[in-house]
């Protein structure tokens, strides 16, 4: 081999490599992070989605008891050492129904069902109680003053109140003595591009997924079988639906 | 001047007493308020894990103390209204003391809200502007503030001499009365608007609270009346007692009255039926209910006033306004904690249970730090009617009839 054929070689090989480089850190963040769905940090949320979680409680082998550990596990919630049962915070519960007339029961986890109207969005004085432009409903802790009006307006009873002081806090989910929390639908996850802890946890009767998107698992789900919200009748729209209720 | 403006005839004065009698019951007062704020130390310091409050109950006894203050401070400003706008003689000069309550009661109200919050140093956040203007909280806050202006503007235009002052003397009058509607509304509102839970989402909450202002701060601005004028050892005469006499009563009637169209209302609806027959037949409300609100609160209290037994004596007015006052701290007790006790229904028609108090009765019994509080609330309203006293010509030197213009 020649040195003109070594140079061409060598020439091709490092325009190559430059264009794939290129057309990688280009195409990349398009072709990737789409198949993640995550979001840059410093990128806006806008209402482009709309994130929704579907239950199907006869897939709920345990009703939901899986889900709970899971929130447990991932916000550090539920074993506040000072405070009594009624005062322990609670993101997400089983409740056992047992109709009267019929005695159809079954158990389904109950969290925030995160409104399109909110009624704690509305209630906050402050405006902590938000709703994200995706539909994800949260507590921002750095302007709660603690009053609890929104654990009084909540229908679902979705609301905790801290307190006491706590240590030892997940550095993903921080909590604080004095404000509220709920189910935040694990939002430093799903902007990571990952499912809900709980979604994680029983992947067979769980679908997390953007509602506004005809084509997502969640949405064909609902349009081909439905899925019914708690208190419909309070017309709030939740993101949270079931089935099997 | 005007007819409508205060007749010069009335002469006030500051309360001159410097004996025991005086310091000592500003020192109770102040007691008190170190008390609230002993409780506050205490509640902050560890959080709510030290009070009787949990996630079912999230609004407990500090609550009741403090919205009964808030609620019976608009009432206690209707005296003064009932001179400027109506134009009775007879009240005028009860005027300022009524606005001087009113002010105070309101103070005390908002100080126990504002210390039972869990991160008070937020608060800081709303003044820079995180206000939600949807938040009924925070229209009040604006209405809260406001008619604290407008008692300061009002009182301006009793005391001060000056042509101005006395020309917007009737106008702050319909102000303040516009504002205590309001006011009183959105207190109610608060409530009212609640779509969760089964006690509460109905409007007419707004105008009963309005009408139990009326009972609550007639029946402290009487008690505050009789017992500073006794002693004083300044006169009262049956002109002034004979109108607070009849008015007490009549408010309690409408009290009554919004109460049974509401009970009324949810015993027609199927869906309200459970915490019906939770608050008027169950083990824990129907006796504060019955014997409490309504036997003790309203139809003694109407029976001591009306009845022709007890007619021109002072007595009767101070133990039916002590009644009228437990009977409204009831009120709100059931309105407030019984509220809260009864289960939200997720799923109607069926029996729901879980870790989380779904599905049964929930429990709530106040701790000695909260009753503290909520007293602390009491007692800084009462040390600043009393330093008011000293310091302002509030008092009218005498209420004697032959002074009074009926």
């Amino acid at each position: 081999m020649n040195n003109f054929d070594s140079y061409r070689r060598n020439f091709l090989s490092i325009v190559g490599i430059t264009a794939g480089t290129v057309a990688s850190v280009t195409l990349a963040p398009n072709l990737f992070l789409r198949e993640a769905k995550a979001k840059p940090d410093d990128e806006a949320v806008t209402d482009a989605k709309r994130w929704g979680l579907l239950i199907n409680v006869d897939k709920l082998e345990d009703g939901g008891d899986a889900c709970i550990a899971a929130c447990k596990k991932e916000h550090g919630w539920g074993d506040d050492p000072k405070s009594n049962q009624a005062q322990d915070a609670q993101w997400v519960r089983k409740v056992k129904v047992t109709e009267k007339l019929t005695g159809h029961s079954f158990s389904l986890p109950v969290m925030c069902q995160h409104c399109e109207t909110a009624p704690c969005v509305d209630v906050c004085p402050t405006g902590a109680s938000m709703k994200r432009a995706d539909g994800i409903v949260q507590v921002n802790k750095h302007i709660c003053i603690g009053c609890r009006y929104c654990m009084m307006a909540c229908p679902y009873k979705a609301r905790s109140f801290v307190h006491e002081t706590l240590i030892d806090q997940r550095p993903q989910s921080p909590r604080g003595k004095g404000t509220v929390e709920s189910c935040n639908l694990c939002v430093h996850r799903v902007d990571k591009g990952k499912n809900p802890a709980c979604v994680d946890a029983a992947p067979d009767a769980l679908i997390f997924g953007d509602l506004n998107d005809p084509n997502s698992a969640i949405s064909k789900e609902l349009k081909q079988n439905g899925g019914k919200q708690i208190r419909a009748d309070l017309g709030l729209n939740t993101g949270v639906r079931y089935q099997g209720i | 001047m005007s007819n409508d403006s205060i007749k010069n005839t009335t002469s006030y004065s500051e309360l001159d007493n410097n004996g025991l009698g005086y310091w000592g019951i500003l020192a109770f007062f102040g007691l008190l308020v170190i008390g609230g704020l002993g409780a506050y130390n205490y509640m902050h310091h560890h959080g709510h894990y030290v009070t009787g409050m949990n996630n079912q109950i999230v609004w407990g006894m500090p609550h009741v103390f403090a919205i009964f203050l808030i609620v019976a401070a608009s009432g206690a400003a209707n005296i003064a209204t009932i001179g400027t706008v109506f134009g009775k003689q007879v009240y005028k000069p009860l005027g300022r003391l009524s606005l001087l309550l009113a002010g105070s009661l309101l103070i005390g109200g908002l100080i126990v809200l504002l210390l039972d919050l869990g991160k008070i140093g937020n608060v800081i956040e709303m003044a820079k502007g995180a206000l939600n203007f949807k938040s009924i909280f925070a229209w009040n806050m604006i209405l809260y503030s406001g008619f604290l202006a407008i008692i300061v503007v009002y009182l301006w235009t009793m005391m001060d001499r000056t042509k101005t002052s006395k020309s917007l003397y009737k106008p702050a009058g319909i102000v303040n009365m516009v504002w205590r509607f309001l006011l009183t509304m959105g207190t109610g509102s608060i409530f009212g608007f609640l779509v969760a839970r089964q006690f509460y989402d109905a409007a007419i909450l707004a105008p009963l609270f309005i009408a139990a202002s009326y009972v609550y701060g007639t029946a402290i601005y009487s008690l505050l009346l009789i017992s500073t004028y006794r002693l004083t050892s300044r006169d009262i005469g049956d002109a002034v007692i004979k109108r607070l006499r009849y008015s007490l009563p009549l408010f309690i009637v409408a009290v009554l009255f919004f109460e049974w169209v509401r009970h009324l209302a949810n015993l027609y609806a199927t869906e309200h039926h459970g915490i019906e027959s939770y608050i008027l037949s169950g083990d824990q409300f129907s006796s504060l209910f019955w014997c409490g609100q309504i036997l003790l609160g309203s139809v003694l209290p109407m029976i001591l006033l009306w009845g022709p037994w007890f007619k021109n004596h002072n007595l009767a007015l101070i133990s039916a306004s002590i009644l009228a006052i437990i009977g409204g701290f009831i009120q709100l007790y059931i309105i407030i904690i019984g509220g809260q006790s009864f289960p939200l229904i997720l799923f109607p028609n069926a029996e729901v249970s879980s870790s989380f108090g779904d599905g049964m009765v929930n429990s709530y019994s106040a701790t000695f730090s909260e009753y503290l509080l909520g007293f602390g609330g009491i007692g800084l309203s009462f040390c600043i009617v009393m330093i008011g006293m000293k310091v302002f010509r509030m008092l009218p030197a005498t209420l004697a009839d032959a002074k009074v213009t009926d």
